[in-house]
């Protein structure tokens, strides 16, 4: 693989997260986190949505006309989403279950759509393909990151297998509640996000607004 | 030959036309939207009518899995289908409690029918104690066989918790009394809390408690909070679920209404005189 399809591949991971630099899709992370078999069902459907998108619209992206791009996107990412949702509910009717309407709600994560227009619209179907590939994996690495926390400390399991045993079947642990929340989810992105951008201090991004600086007498 | 060869370049001139078209002309917006759509409406159809019979067959067995498992006879990998051999379904009659051929017990969905004015009922609204607003006139019960002999009756039942309505079965033993287990296959409620009406733990404690008080009224409940051992009426009390007290709730007048006299009540009154 040359350098040029690697870094377009591994930027997304970290340094170009969607979730953790644009903050983007935000809302499907919240939801299908509660336990990692559906976080990783999710970012999987993701994956193969964002990847196939990407590479047909690059495919037609010198025909498609500017008025109806936007149309024409949403058009082939609805087509792909249903598609997937179909498969899941054949194939792993269980977990289509409980991802109940989230798949469905892939059409609209700002993710699929935001590397279409950004990416995908100027780019050839090979780097387009792996961007799609790039940022979903991008999204799975988060989504399995705060699945790992919820699931271990909201149900003591890891893919159901039981780590740390409960309370109420007789061990010591006291499952913390708020862990399968949705709050919880968002203190566990907020915290992640602290940590990236401590670590790479170029995330930063610059204050919008500055807070004015006052001396004590004059704060009233 | 020649004829062939200059329809050959003119096809291919006008797809070249077409392709060459500027990008922003309404002719090649109108093209490209409708092939588009054409091809994402074929590409969808293809893969919607493939998996059809597969998500068909998956519903239908996670339905027969939730029988199964409710009359504690299914455990992780057993076979379905031969497991369900042992299940006779009948269709009964709310109105009068008595068994109805009307229409196929095998094909017969009652989740359907819920929702279709020829087979359903309104529910009066001080009767609706399930928040259901209406039920089929004709439901279905599930006998487990052993031999010639009935020894359980599953139930369907629903009604509505915190966010959803709760969808299920409920078991009892062939006195029309006991029960045996309460299991529900499709619910929305909150994870780790209302949710926990799918823990095994919670669901085992259903076993054996009574539904009907001497008087015939509906006694089963779910109480807040744990069942004090060794008090009155523990055989009609179930724990509540902490932190669910909604779902709890929902729970307990689900049953309240299912069982009572707009239920199964006339039903297993039959059963109770008479014998399956």
């Amino acid at each position: 693989m040359s350098n040029k399809s690697k870094e377009i591949l591994l930027d997304p991971l970290i340094d170009n997260n969607p979730i953790g630099l644009q903050v983007l899709g935000i809302c499907s992370a919240l939801a299908v986190t509660t336990n990692l078999g559906t976080a990783l069902v999710m970012s999987l459907a993701l994956t193969a949505v964002t990847a196939c998108s990407n590479l047909s619209i690059s495919l037609i992206r010198n025909h498609v006309p500017s008025a109806i791009r936007i149309i024409v996107q949403m058009t082939i990412i609805a087509s792909l989403v249903i598609v997937v949702d179909q498969v899941l509910k054949a194939y792993v009717y269980d977990l289509s279950k409980q991802l109940s309407v989230f798949v469905g709600l892939i059409i609209t994560n700002c993710i699929v759509m935001g590397r279409a227009e950004a990416f995908a619209m100027k780019n050839p179907p090979g780097p387009s393909f792996i961007d799609g590939i790039g940022n979903g994996l991008g999204y799975s690495l988060v989504l399995i990151f705060v699945g790992t926390f919820r699931e271990l400390f909201g149900s003591g399991k890891l893919f159901g297998v039981e780590m740390l045993s409960i309370v109420n079947d007789g061990g010591w642990y006291v499952p913390n509640g708020l862990m399968l929340l949705p709050p919880s989810a968002f203190f566990i992105i907020g915290l992640m996000i602290w940590g990236i951008r401590a670590m790479r201090p170029a995330q930063v991004e610059e204050p919008d607004f500055k807070i004015k600086e006052v001396n004590g007498t004059e704060i009233a | 030959m020649k004829t062939k060869k200059t329809k050959k370049t003119r096809k291919q001139a006008s797809s070249l036309n077409f392709l060459a078209l500027s990008n922003d002309s309404t002719a090649k917006t109108f093209i490209m939207a409708t092939l588009v759509c054409l091809v994402c409406a074929v590409f969808v159809s293809v893969a919607a009518v493939s998996l059809k019979p597969l998500q068909v067959l998956n519903k239908e067995l996670d339905k027969k899995k939730n029988i199964l498992q409710v009359a504690g006879l299914y455990q992780e990998g057993d076979d379905i289908e031969a497991a369900f051999s042992k299940i006779e379904i009948k269709l009964i009659d709310l109105e009068t409690g008595e068994y109805t051929s009307e229409y196929d017990a095998n094909s017969y969905d009652d989740r359907k029918a819920a929702k279709d004015p020829a087979f359903n009922v309104q529910i009066a609204k001080k009767d609706d104690l399930a928040n259901i607003r209406m039920r089929p006139k004709v439901m279905p019960v599930y006998q487990v066989k052993e031999g010639d002999t009935v020894k359980q009756l599953i139930l369907p039942v629903n009604g509505y918790g915190l966010w959803s309505t709760l969808y299920g079965f409920l078991a009892v033993e062939n006195d029309g009394q006991t029960i045996v287990g309460l299991s529900f296959y499709e619910h929305a409620e909150t994870p780790g809390l209302g949710g926990e009406v799918d823990n095994p733990k919670w669901k085992s404690i259903w076993s054996g408690k009574k539904v009907y008080a001497a008087d015939g009224r509906v006694a089963i409940d779910v109480v807040k909070g744990a069942v004090v051992p060794g008090s009155s009426g523990n055989e009609f009390k179930v724990d509540g679920l902490a932190g669910a007290t909604l779902t709890s709730r929902g729970v307990g007048n689900m049953l309240k209404y299912w069982m009572g006299k707009e239920g199964y009540q006339k039903y297993l009154n039959k059963v109770q005189a008479n014998g399956v």
